[in-house]
C-alpha cells in the first residue's frame, strides 16, 4: 500500500490540464481522465491485473506480476503507461519517470481515451468495468469461502483454457428471439390422403409413403441438429448447455464477460497505438511545444517506442506510420478511382492535388476501423515497400531468420492472417449431439495455420471437464485433416 | 490507490514450487530472462535468470519455429531475399509472449545492467535463502578499519568540516560580542575555529570464508555435466560472495589423482581415466591444513561427481576422511551427483547411508538444468 497520496503534484496536474485543453482544441473528444501517480511496484501490480486494482483472486495475476517485476528489476523493460477503458478513464503514471516522459504519456493517454470513446468496436464495452471487475472479485471470493480455493481456482483454470473461444462480433449481432415451442416437431408419419380402404394402396402408394417418411426424417434430423447453426461463442454455449452447477455457470459467465471486455483492445492494437502515438507526437511537437531542453529526451523516447523490431511487427510503428501514410494520401488528394487505377508507382507519387482532407480522414478511420479493416484497406504496395516489410523464415536449429520474400500480396495476406480473429484460431461448435450420443464436436477452420499440437490434448481435457461427455475437434496438421478426441479416459487422433 | 498482489503472487510461487495444485505441474515452463551483469571496469557478462511460468493449454497457433506450425512470419527491415534478418539487440532472447494481450502498456528496453550484489539479493529472494548465521567463534581474525567519526582541531584542508568550523566561529563571535544581529551576518573563522574530521581506528572482527570446489573430471563426465557444475558454481559463488566480505576459492579436479588448479582450468579440463574420489578429499584436507585453519575460516566444500568411484575400498576411505577431518572443519559439505553415462553412481547411496541424517551434508542428484535451482536451494537453504 502506498504511503504517498496518489494525487498528482500541482505541476503534473496543471500539465495534464493544459495538455487536455490542447488535445480538445485539436478535435480529440475523450472521457474525463484521472491520472494516478504510483510507484513501479504498484504499476506492475495494476498492469498484471490488466489495469484494474481489484480482480478476482487467481495465480495468473501473480504470474504476470512476477514477470513484470523481474523484467523491471533486471533492467530489461519498464512500463510507461497504463490506461483503462472506463468512464471516467483511469491512467497510471509512474512516479519515478522524468517530466518529459510524463507529458508524453499524458498526451498518449488522451489519444487512447479518445479512441476508446469514439471507436465503434469499443461501443459495446462496459464503461463501468472498474466496478464490474470489483464485483466479479467479490462474487468469486464468496464462492471460494463456500466451496474452497482449490475447487474454485481449479474451475477458473479450466475456463481460462477456453477463454479465447469467443465470437468477437457477438456484441454487434442482433439475435432473433428463439421460441422453442412454436415449431412442434412432426412426430407422426406422413399425412395420407383420404381414401376408402380398398383404394388406399392406390391413392397412397407404399413407395411414395416411404419416400415421404424418409424426407421427413431428414427434415427432423436437421431440425434437431443442435446447435442449429455452428456456434462461435463457445463460452456462451457451454454456459447455457453444459451440465454445470450454478456457481460454475456464474464463473464461466464472469470469464466470458471479461474476455469480451478485453477483446476490442486486442482487436485494435495497431490502430489504437498508432492513433495515440500520432497524437502524442503531434501534441508534443506542434501543439504543446516542449522546451529546448526536453526535445532531445522526447525524440529519444519516441524513437524507442516506434522502433523497428525486425522479427516482429511493432504495433506502435505500423499504426503511426500507416496513419501518417493515409494522412499524406488524403492531404494530397491521392484517392478515388482515377488515382487507384494508376499502375506506375512513379506516376502515383507525382500525382498531387492538394485537398487537405488528411486529418478528417484520420478521424473517420478512428471512428470505424479495427486492425483488420484498417490494414486491409490502407496498407498498399507503396507503403509496404517504403517500410521494408518482408516475410522471413525462422530456423530453430541455428536460430537464424532468413528473408524469404518481399512480395506485397503475400506479406499483406500473412499480416492479415496474423491479426484476424485477434490472432486466435477460428473454432466453432458444430454438433453438440455428435453421434447422437451427446458428444461435443468442434471444428477448427482451416486458414493455413496449424494449432499448437502439444496443447490440443490439454484443452480437450478442459472441455471434457465442462461438457462431461466425450469431446472432439476436427483440425489439420500439415494440411492433413485430423480429428482429435478425448473421451474422459484416453486421447486419440484419427486421420480423416 | 490500493493494490494487493501479495496473495496472488505467493499463490503463483507456491504452485511453481510444487507445494499446491500438482495438476498444473505439466504446464510449468522454465524460460530464461537474459540480462547483463556488471563485472567492474565496464565489462558486462550475460546472465540468465530463470523465469518460470505456467502455460495453460489452449487452442492457439504455435510460435514460429515450433513443430507443426508455420515458420514464416512477417518482419520489417533491410536486406535482400536470402539475407539474414537483423534483429534489434536484446529482442532475440525474448521469452514467449504471455497469453492475452493485456491493456495498453508501452515497454522499453532499459540499458542498465545489474550488479552482482543485486543479483545475489534477487537470488536470495527468489529461493527464499536464509542469511548465513554468524559463527562467533570463527571470528578470531580482526581487521583494522578507519572510521571518520571524530572531530579534531587540526588536520588537512581536505578534511575540513565546514559546518562545525562555522559553528565554532559563530560561537566565538557571539561570545566576544563581535556579532551584531542587526547587521548582515558576517562570520569569519580564524585559525582556532577550524575543525577537521578525524578518524578512529577500529578493530573489526572479520568472518572469512573459503569455498573448495571439487570436480570429477574422469572420462565419464561429459560436457553437459560440466555445464551443470559451472552454472551451479556461478550461483554458489554469487550467493556466498554476498554473504562474506572475504571469500577465497580453491578448485580441485580429480580423476584417479587430484590437483589444485585455477578457475579457468577447473571448468575447461577434459581428462580421462578412472575415478578415485579419496584423492580429491585428501587434497582438500591438505589445502585446509595449509591455508584455512578451521577455527578461523568458514569452509564450504562442494563436490560434483558422477559417483562412479572405482573401488569400494576407496569409497570407505572417502567416508572416513569426511567423518574424521572434513566434516568437523567445514560449515557445509554439498555433494551434487550428475547422471552417470556408464556406471552406477553408487557413491550417492554410500554417502546417503552414512551421512544422510547429518545436517552439514547435503546430497543431491542433478540430471537436468532444471535441477540447478533445487540443488542451490538445498545447498544454501540451511543458512549454515
Amino acid at each position: 500500500m502506498s504511503t504517498f497520496s496518489t494525487q498528482l503534484t500541482p505541476e503534473l496536474h496543471n500539465m495534464s490540464r493544459s495538455i487536455a485543453e490542447c488535445a480538445k482544441a485539436a478535435g480529440l473528444d475523450f472521457y474525463d481522465t484521472i491520472f494516478e501517480l504510483v510507484d513501479h511496484k504498484e504499476l506492475n501490480a495494476i498492469a498484471a491485473y490488466h489495469g484494474f486494482p481489484s480482480r478476482y483472486p487467481h495465480w495468473r495475476w501473480g504470474m504476470s506480476f512476477d514477470r513484470l517485476a523481474k523484467t523491471y528489476r533486471f533492467g530489461l523493460s519498464a512500463i510507461y503507461e497504463l490506461v483503462v477503458n472506463t468512464d471516467p478513464s483511469y491512467a497510471y503514471l509512474m512516479r519515478a519517470n522524468p517530466l518529459v516522459l510524463q507529458k508524453t504519456v499524458m498526451a498518449h493517454v488522451y489519444g487512447h481515451v479518445d479512441f476508446f470513446k469514439n471507436n465503434y468496436w469499443f461501443s459495446r464495452t462496459n464503461r463501468k468495468m472498474l466496478d464490474q471487475a470489483a464485483h466479479h472479485a467479490g462474487v468469486v471470493r464468496k464462492f471460494i469461502d463456500r466451496y474452497g480455493q482449490e475447487e474454485v481456482e481449479g474451475f477458473i483454470d479450466i475456463c481460462l483454457c477456453i477463454d479465447n473461444l469467443i465470437d468477437i462480433h457477438a456484441p454487434f449481432k442482433v439475435t432473433p428471439k428463439h421460441d422453442h415451442y412454436t415449431k412442434e416437431p412432426n412426430v407422426q408419419g406422413p399425412s395420407k390422403l383420404q381414401a376408402k380402404k380398398y383404394m388406399d394402396n392406390y391413392v397412397n402408394p407404399k413407395a411414395f409413403l416411404e419416400a415421404q417418411q424418409e424426407s421427413l426424417k431428414k427434415q427432423r434430423d436437421t431440425q434437431e441438429s443442435f446447435p442449429a447453426s455452428p456456434q462461435r461463442d463457445i463460452l456462451a454455449f457451454l454456459g447455457q448447455h453444459a451440465p454445470l452447477k450454478d456457481w460454475q455457470k456464474r464463473i464461466l459467465g464472469i470469464i466470458r464477460d471479461e474476455a469480451y471486455y478485453f477483446a476490442p483492445q486486442a482487436q485494435t492494437k495497431i490502430i489504437n497505438e498508432g492513433w495515440a502515438s500520432y497524437w502524442h507526437s503531434k501534441i508534443m511537437t506542434e501543439l504543446h511545444p516542449l522546451c529546448d531542453s526536453e526535445i532531445i529526451d522526447f525524440c529519444d523516447l519516441h524513437s524507442g517506442v516506434v522502433a523497428e523490431q525486425g522479427d516482429q511487427i511493432n504495433p506502435y510503428r505500423l499504426g503511426i506510420e500507416l496513419l501518417r501514410h493515409v494522412k499524406k494520401r488524403w492531404d494530397e488528394g491521392k484517392y478515388g478511382l482515377d488515382y487507384i487505377s494508376i499502375d506506375d508507382p512513379k506516376k502515383r507519387k507525382e500525382r498531387i492535388r492538394f485537398t487537405g482532407q488528411g486529418e478528417a480522414k484520420l478521424f473517420e478511420i478512428r471512428k470505424w476501423h479495427n486492425d483488420v479493416t484498417f490494414v486491409d484497406e490502407f496498407l498498399d504496395e507503396d507503403f509496404c515497400h517504403e517500410h521494408k516489410f518482408l516475410i522471413y523464415r525462422y530456423n530453430p536449429r541455428n536460430q537464424k531468420r532468413v528473408i524469404f520474400s518481399r512480395d506485397f500480396s503475400k506479406i499483406k495476406k500473412k499480416l492479415l492472417d496474423q491479426i484476424t480473429n485477434l490472432g486466435q484460431p477460428i473454432i466453432e461448435i458444430v454438433d453438440a449431439n455428435y453421434k447422437n450420443r451427446g458428444e461435443l464436436l468442434l471444428c477448427h477452420k482451416d486458414t493455413g495455420r496449424d494449432l499448437k499440437e502439444t496443447h490440443i490434448e490439454g484443452t480437450l481435457k478442459a472441455l471434457h471437464k465442462l461438457w462431461t461427455r466425450p469431446v472432439h475437434i476436427t483440425t489439420h496438421v500439415n494440411s492433413e485433416a485430423k480429428k482429435c478426441s478425448f473421451d474422459g479416459q484416453s486421447y486419440d487422433t484419427v486421420k480423416l | 490507490m490500493f493494490v494487493n498482489m501479495d496473495a496472488d503472487h505467493s499463490r503463483f510461487k507456491k504452485i511453481i514450487r510444487g507445494r499446491v495444485k500438482s495438476d498444473l505441474k505439466g504446464y510449468i515452463t522454465r524460460g530464461n530472462l537474459v540480462t547483463r551483469l556488471h563485472q567492474g571496469g565496464g565489462r558486462k557478462q550475460r546472465v540468465s535468470i530463470p523465469l518460470p511460468s505456467i502455460e495453460l493449454p489452449r487452442f492457439a497457433y504455435g510460435q514460429p519455429g515450433e513443430n507443426g506450425s508455420g515458420t514464416e512470419e512477417v518482419g520489417q527491415g533491410k536486406g535482400n531475399v536470402g539475407d539474414e534478418l537483423k534483429v534489434a539487440p536484446g529482442e532475440g532472447d525474448k521469452p514467449g509472449q504471455g497469453g492475452k494481450p493485456s491493456d495498453k502498456e508501452s515497454e522499453k528496453v532499459l540499458e542498465d545492467a545489474i550488479t552482482l550484489e543485486e543479483l545475489a539479493e534477487l537470488l536470495g529472494e527468489e529461493l527464499e535463502l536464509p542469511r548465513i548465521e554468524d559463527k562467533g567463534n570463527k571470528a578470531s581474525l580482526h581487521k583494522q578499519r578507519k572510521s571518520y567519526s571524530g572531530i579534531a582541531s587540526q588536520g588537512p584542508d581536505s578534511l575540513k568540516h565546514f559546518k562545525r568550523t562555522y559553528r565554532t566561529a559563530l560561537k566565538r563571535s557571539l561570545a566576544s560580542g563581535i556579532y551584531d544581529p542587526l547587521k548582515p551576518p558576517v562570520v569569519i573563522p580564524i585559525r582556532e575555529d577550524q575543525r577537521y574530521r578525524s578518524f578512529h581506528v577500529q578493530e573489526q572482527p572479520v568472518s572469512q570464508a573459503a569455498i573448495i570446489y571439487m570436480m570429477d573430471v574422469s572420462g565419464s563426465m561429459g560436457e553437459e555435466q560440466k555445464e551443470l557444475v559451472r552454472l551451479s558454481g556461478f550461483w554458489l559463488d554469487t550467493w556466498l560472495t554476498s554473504q562474506y566480505k572475504d571469500l577465497e576459492r580453491r578448485f580441485i579436479i580429480h580423476d584417479a589423482t587430484a590437483k589444485v588448479v585455477d578457475e579457468k582450468v577447473f571448468y575447461r579440463t577434459k581428462e580421462s581415466g578412472g575415478t578415485l574420489i579419496s584423492s580429491a578429499y585428501r587434497k582438500a584436507v591438505e589445502v585446509i591444513d595449509k591455508e584455512f585453519p578451521a577455527d578461523e575460516w568458514n569452509i564450504y566444500l562442494f563436490h560434483f561427481s558422477d559417483g562412479d568411484n572405482w573401488s569400494g575400498n576407496d569409497t570407505e576411505e572417502c567416508l572416513h576422511l569426511l567423518e574424521s577431518v572434513l566434516l568437523p572443519a567445514a560449515n557445509l559439505f554439498g555433494y551434487g551427483q550428475t547422471e552417470s553415462r556408464y556406471g552406477s553412481g553408487q557413491f550417492y547411496g554410500e554417502l546417503n547411508r552414512r551421512f544422510g541424517s547429518e545436517e552439514k551434508v547435503i546430497i543431491r542428484n542433478m540430471t537436468h538444468r532444471d535441477d540447478i535451482i533445487d540443488t542451490l536451494k538445498a545447498f544454501l537453504g540451511t543458512g549454515r
